[in-house]
């Protein structure tokens, strides 16, 4: 009895840690996005999903909107943003050092930062969950909905963006601005604008995550920049080139983290606490970058000289 | 303009620099000075930052840590540890703690330098923003050695100098807001000529050599581990003196005093004064410490319109400022305030043939 009463509870944290890893592998896949097409780490995909999840919520509460044409319409309006911000903001920079558009990533953190709290305060709100608050008890095993429709949400998006990539000719040109740039102009590809579709679609991943992890943690304006970390962490795990990667990297992250706080109730890894959970993908960072710098996934960079 | 002209005028403006730091308490209130003190304090750490990520083409985001570093080596040096229960008892002059906090911070940049050594490009910056994001966290799990979230606080301590009281100098007195001005200050020039030594030198080309090409740098007989990690060890050592000195003018330590924010505005204030050079990094300096406060319509910012002023008064508006600044600064000098320099050093003393990095 003990031992199946334990199991329902691992069971538990493994699920709830697949819905946090759905939110990392969302974020992680918008970073990888952005840095497979233009080379960049993009500091200011956190504060840009809060924006859009801002968005919605000023849209359901102040506006009366239902939560999934809310939804949509705050989509919508990152993909635009997204575009719109790389082409007034990066383009300009785009052919200068690295350093300059990170630097420029750093100024559009600050700036979105202080426009939500300058707009909407610093309070935290409430960003209801659309799929309510039950849970299911599914042999022992005690579920949220809530968890279970960001798991479902998070993969449904991440099949469509495969879809996008693998089956259509804007997902061809796409894959072929980012991996050879000169010659995808050659043949008649507008690369700067599929450059400016990347962090459109970037911007609309963010805005799914910021919906996603809004119910669970309270909405407030640095609700994501743990979110980030995470996935960082994860985006490396799998390999920063991978868009696979991100995704099985994103989830193993997500329970490993939720495991590794299951099992210090019970004595073993006692050193971790709540507190060590951001140090802890931190570490996996830095292990990862010494033991596999690709990743799971990635392939080792070769450089010709 | 020629080699020997360019190092004419670099003296004429340090020798007028170092007038200018010494001349300008008499001419601001005491309270400015201890404003400016912590511009003296950035540009330790600016300088430090700007060998490794400028000159050795290494990028750190991660040097507010190395700042926690010396901060926390500096609080418990002064006051101890022991009332949290840990083993250090404290007790020494602020002073003296500085060089330890440099050597502290700087043994364990070497230590870092060393699987950093793996890593290039955004993965170092990754690597690095990684323990500035661990620090705050890690500081307060263990709190038998560093106080926990509540922090070390200095004030008062008799180890503090110029605490309460004037402070006597060599026959003059100074309020203990000038004092930590001349203090931070004298501290920051010293370590200005430090680093012009270091740069013009041997060590120095070796440094430039691995930022522009490391193939070229490894077959012409540098050594990319040993200067690589050099580059890391001297400057989280310059980083370690700024973060000593940050928590002598803070007079208190805990795990905010460096937060995330503040390794993000170190890298921005080298971009600002100037990748590879030395002379913009005061005004990268000054545009750390003080874009805060203007953005707040202070300063120089109330000769912004009244109507942005009045949007500035409200919560989150100086971040928004700051952030567009920022980015509109990227625009306009893609090589900060040194670049400019540069440049107008170009336009008077006519086109060079060929361009000097450094």
């Amino acid at each position: 009895m003990v031992i199946v009463a334990a199991f329902a509870d691992f069971m538990q944290q493994v699920v709830s840690g697949l819905a946090a890893g759905g939110v990392y592998a969302l974020l992680a896949l918008a970073l990888v996005i952005i840095h497979r097409s233009t080379g960049v780490i993009n500091f200011a995909q956190g504060e840009m999903a809060t924006l859009s999840t801002y968005i919605a919520w000023n849209l359901t509460v102040n506006h009366g909107w239902s939560y999934w044409p809310a939804f949509v319409a705050t989509l919508a309006f990152s993909f635009v943003g997204g575009v719109g911000i790389h082409r007034v903001v990066i383009r300009p920079v785009e052919r200068g050092s690295v350093l300059r558009i990170v630097i420029v990533t750093i100024g559009l953190l600050v700036a979105i930062n202080g426009f939500v709290v300058w707009k909407w305060g610093g309070e935290p709100q409430q960003l209801r969950s659309p799929f309510g608050t039950n849970t299911y008890d599914v042999g022992g095993v005690i579920v949220a909905a809530n968890d279970i429709g960001t798991i479902a949400v998070a993969l449904a998006i991440v099949v469509l963006l495969w879809a996008l990539f693998q089956f259509t000719k804007v997902g061809l040109a796409l894959r072929a601005a980012a991996v050879n740039p000169e010659e995808a102009r050659l043949v008649g590809i507008r690369v700067t604008w599929m450059l400016a579709l990347g962090w459109g679609l970037a911007a609309l991943l963010g805005a799914v995550a910021g919906m996603l992890t809004a119910p669970a943690v309270g909405l407030d304006p640095n609700m994501m920049a743990p979110v980030l970390i995470y996935a960082f962490a994860a985006a490396i795990l799998g390999g920063i080139d991978s868009p696979l990667g991100a995704v099985v990297g994103g989830l193993l992250l997500g329970v490993l983290l939720n495991l590794l706080s299951y099992v210090s109730q019970y004595g073993a890894f006692d050193w971790f606490t709540e507190e060590l959970r951001l140090p802890t993908a931190l570490l996996i960072i830095l292990v990862v970058l010494l033991v596999r710098p690709q990743g799971i996934f990635g392939r080792p960079e070769v450089k010709r000289v | 303009m020629r080699p020997r002209t360019q190092r004419v005028i670099g003296f004429v403006a340090f020798a007028a620099l170092v007038a200018f730091v010494a001349v300008l308490p008499s001419f601001v209130s005491d309270f400015k000075a201890r404003e400016y003190s912590y511009v003296g304090i950035y540009l330790i750490a600016l300088l430090g930052l700007n060998i490794l990520t400028g000159y050795t083409g290494q990028i750190s985001l991660g040097h507010g840590a190395f700042m926690a570093i010396g901060g926390y080596t500096t609080a418990i040096l002064m006051a101890g540890n022991e009332q949290f229960g840990g083993p250090i008892s404290g007790g020494m002059k602020d002073l003296w703690t500085l060089p330890l906090a440099g050597l502290v911070a700087g043994l364990v940049g070497l230590a870092f330098g060393i699987p950093a050594l793996r890593l290039s490009g955004l993965y170092l910056a990754l690597a690095t923003f990684a323990i500035a994001v661990a620090m705050p966290s890690t500081v307060k799990r263990f709190e038998e050695f560093s106080g926990g979230g509540s922090g070390i606080q200095l004030f008062g301590t008799p180890e503090l100098t110029g605490s309460i009281s004037n402070v006597h100098v060599l026959g003059r007195s100074f309020t203990p807001n000038d004092w930590m001005y001349y203090l931070a200050w004298s501290i920051a020039l010293v370590l200005f000529a430090v680093a012009w030594l270091i740069l013009r030198g041997r060590t120095g080309r070796a440094f430039r050599a691995v930022r522009d090409s490391e193939t070229a740098a490894v077959s012409s007989g540098v050594s990319l581990a040993r200067y690589k990690t050099l580059a890391f060890g001297i400057s989280a050592a310059y980083a370690g003196v700024a973060g000593g000195l940050f928590a002598i003018a803070s007079a208190f330590v805990n795990p905010d005093t460096f937060p995330i924010a503040l390794s993000i505005y170190l890298l921005v204030g080298i971009v600002v004064g100037g990748l590879g050079g030395l002379s913009g990094l005061v005004f990268g300096a000054i545009f750390i410490a003080f874009l805060p406060l203007w953005a707040q319509g202070q300063d120089l910012g109330s000769l912004l319109p009244d109507r942005i002023v009045a949007e500035t008064q409200k919560p989150g508006g100086p971040a928004i400022v700051y952030g567009v600044v920022l980015i509109l600064l990227m625009f306009v000098l893609p090589n900060g305030v040194g670049g400019l320099f540069r440049r107008i050093g170009q336009l008077v003393f006519g086109r060079r043939r060929y361009s000097r990095q450094d």
